[in-house]
């Protein structure tokens, strides 16, 4: 009964029977998801332990963290990320660049937002799977393949959310421009972009999921290295360990992207966040 | 630019409807008005009477729909260089990802005439005079809504514009933030020469700081009294509004203000 007390309280908050110097600690943080997961790991390590799925699939977790540990210092592993990183991030600055050039394209020149618009959404909606054979009769199984595929996939979210951006810059910071004589491509470093600057993180950051599973896939279907050949080869060839292992790698990657990314957005747009609670 | 009393920007029968939903309104009937030289002219009137329009038209930001403005011997279709235009809404017009000094350097970096260091020169100097000294690396959020028109003006003056158009600039600051930025537009006006067109709705403040008032009439929009405004210098916020001559040309205005929104009785009431 005590326990649900002290979950109900806010994070931080002080006892009151307690003076205020003195807070009560609380395990009410970010702490309590960590210890979760390392409680579901530990059941996951007793569950395999009494062999309640077949041992053969579900190895133990502290077996897959060595095998894991292992393939990382054989440099087994390393071997398969560094390839799959480099396709990644290729397409990614690739689909990145354009999106953002096509969405300015777009939002800037009526033109080309008639010209480009219907094709966009003809395009969009068909899954990034469904073009990989296409893409494999035309760029093979190489690197080039990945990288169109991933660069093709990244590019629609930040190109809708560029033009959106553009769309909604302030018509007062326009005019404001045009009082100062600020026109052309002055106009679109220092004002177009930067005020849309929000919009194309907001792209970015769902482009990078959408990479990485891009990249995964890809790799699964056709290839000879990275991490997405790496499970399913691991998979057929009945190394269970390598295949979690594998997996692990990808949660550890996608999260620490993630972090990397966000790290970066609270940076840039350090602004933005000033700006909007002001506001508020 | 030009020699003092002879008009600089000239309005010439300006017309402007607006087209909505099938109707047509009229918002400026006819405006012919001089700007002279080293003036300071403010229109008043009643909100909706086209008075942000005549000076969004003015400052070549929108198009009449007849008649012609000139700046000098020009026609006025782009914003002409030396013509600049402060908003109402500073918090919308600065921008929020450039710091005080950015956004005050803004209109310089574009003129492409001055170097790097007569660029952080005058920057400085515009920071100075409208003392916000300390904050150049501030970003306009951080600040007070005072500061940030400041920053704004400073922003406009730093360009060394012949003709400031300023749209009700003050109406959004508190009533002692508003006396200081009066008295801080005056100063900088005489210095730096400048001669400036200012929107406003508050008769006080277009009596007290212009040498000429234009009031217009409620859409369509005609100039109903255009009358020169001549207080003894200096002016002070308190001795100059005490004045018989002050009151009066207050009272003219109001009169004519409220006869035009009918609101003859509203002592009575």
């Amino acid at each position: 009964m005590t326990d649900i007390v002290h979950i109900q309280r806010p994070a931080g908050a002080v006892s009151r029977a307690r003076p205020p110097a003195s807070p009560r600690w609380s395990w009410n943080t970010r702490l309590l998801g960590v210890v979760f997961i390392g409680l579901l790991l530990v059941l996951w390590e007793i569950a395999a332990a009494k062999a309640i799925f077949p041992p053969m699939s579900f190895p133990r977790i502290s077996s897959i963290l060595a095998t894991w540990w292992q393939l990382v210092t054989s440099g087994e592993l390393p071997a398969e990320v560094l390839p799959s990183l480099w396709r990644m991030f290729a397409g990614y600055f690739i689909g990145v660049a354009l999106g953002v050039a096509m969405g300015l394209l777009m939002g800037y020149v009526r033109f080309f937002y008639n010209l480009l618009e219907p094709i966009t959404e003809v395009l969009r909606p068909i899954p990034s799977p469904a073009y990989l054979p296409i893409m494999i009769l035309f760029l093979g199984i190489d690197d080039e393949m990945k990288i169109f595929m991933i660069a093709f996939a990244t590019l629609f979210p930040v190109l809708l959310n560029t033009y959106s951006g553009v769309r909604s810059v302030d018509p007062i910071q326009l005019q404001t421009a045009r009082t100062f004589g600020v026109s052309g491509r002055r106009l679109l470093t220092q004002v177009v972009l930067p005020a849309s600057s929000p919009f194309i993180f907001t792209g970015m950051r769902i482009s990078l999921a959408v990479a990485l599973i891009v990249m995964v896939i890809s790799e699964m279907v056709a290839a000879s290295s990275g991490v997405g050949y790496f499970i399913l080869s691991a998979q057929r060839g009945f190394k269970i360990r390598d295949m979690f292992a594998g997996v692990l790698t990808l949660a550890m990657l996608g999260y620490v992207l993630n972090r990397l990314f966000l790290l970066i957005e609270s940076r840039v747009l350090a602004w933005h966040y000033g700006y909007t609670q002001q506001r508020s | 630019m030009g020699r003092p009393g002879r008009a600089i920007l000239r309005v010439c029968n300006l017309h402007k409807v607006y087209t909505a939903a099938g109707t047509a309104t009229i918002a400026l009937n006819g405006i012919d008005l001089d700007v002279e030289t080293g003036s300071f002219i403010s229109i008043i009137g009643p909100s909706g009477c086209g008075k942000s329009t005549l000076l969004q038209i003015m400052a070549g930001l929108a198009t009449p729909s007849s008649g012609d403005v000139f700046f000098g011997t020009t026609r006025v279709q782009e914003p002409p260089r030396d013509v600049v235009y402060v908003f109402q809404q500073y918090t919308r017009s600065l921008f929020p990802w450039k710091t005080v000094e950015r956004n005050v350097a803004f209109g310089l970096e574009n003129k492409g005439t001055m170097s790097r260091a007569e660029i952080a020169a005058r920057t400085r100097e515009m920071i100075g005079l409208v003392r916000l000294s300390g904050f150049e690396r501030h970003y306009p959020w951080q600040l007070s809504g005072g500061m940030q028109q400041r920053v704004a003006i400073a922003r406009a003056l730093a360009c060394r514009p012949a003709v400031l158009l300023m749209d009700e600039p003050f109406s959004a600051v508190d009533a002692l933030t508003r006396v200081g930025l009066q008295e801080l537009l005056r100063s900088l006006c005489r210095e730096l020469a400048v001669t400036v067109v200012f929107v406003t709705h508050d008769v006080d403040e277009g009596v007290y700081l212009s040498s000429r008032i234009i009031a217009l009439t409620r859409a369509p929009g005609t100039i109903a009294i255009d009358m020169p405004i001549e207080l003894p210098a200096p002016r002070d916020q308190i001795t100059t509004r005490a004045l018989p001559a002050y009151l009066d040309y207050r009272a003219r205005l109001l009169a004519q203000l409220f006869a035009d929104e009918a609101l003859n009785n509203v002592e009575a009431a």
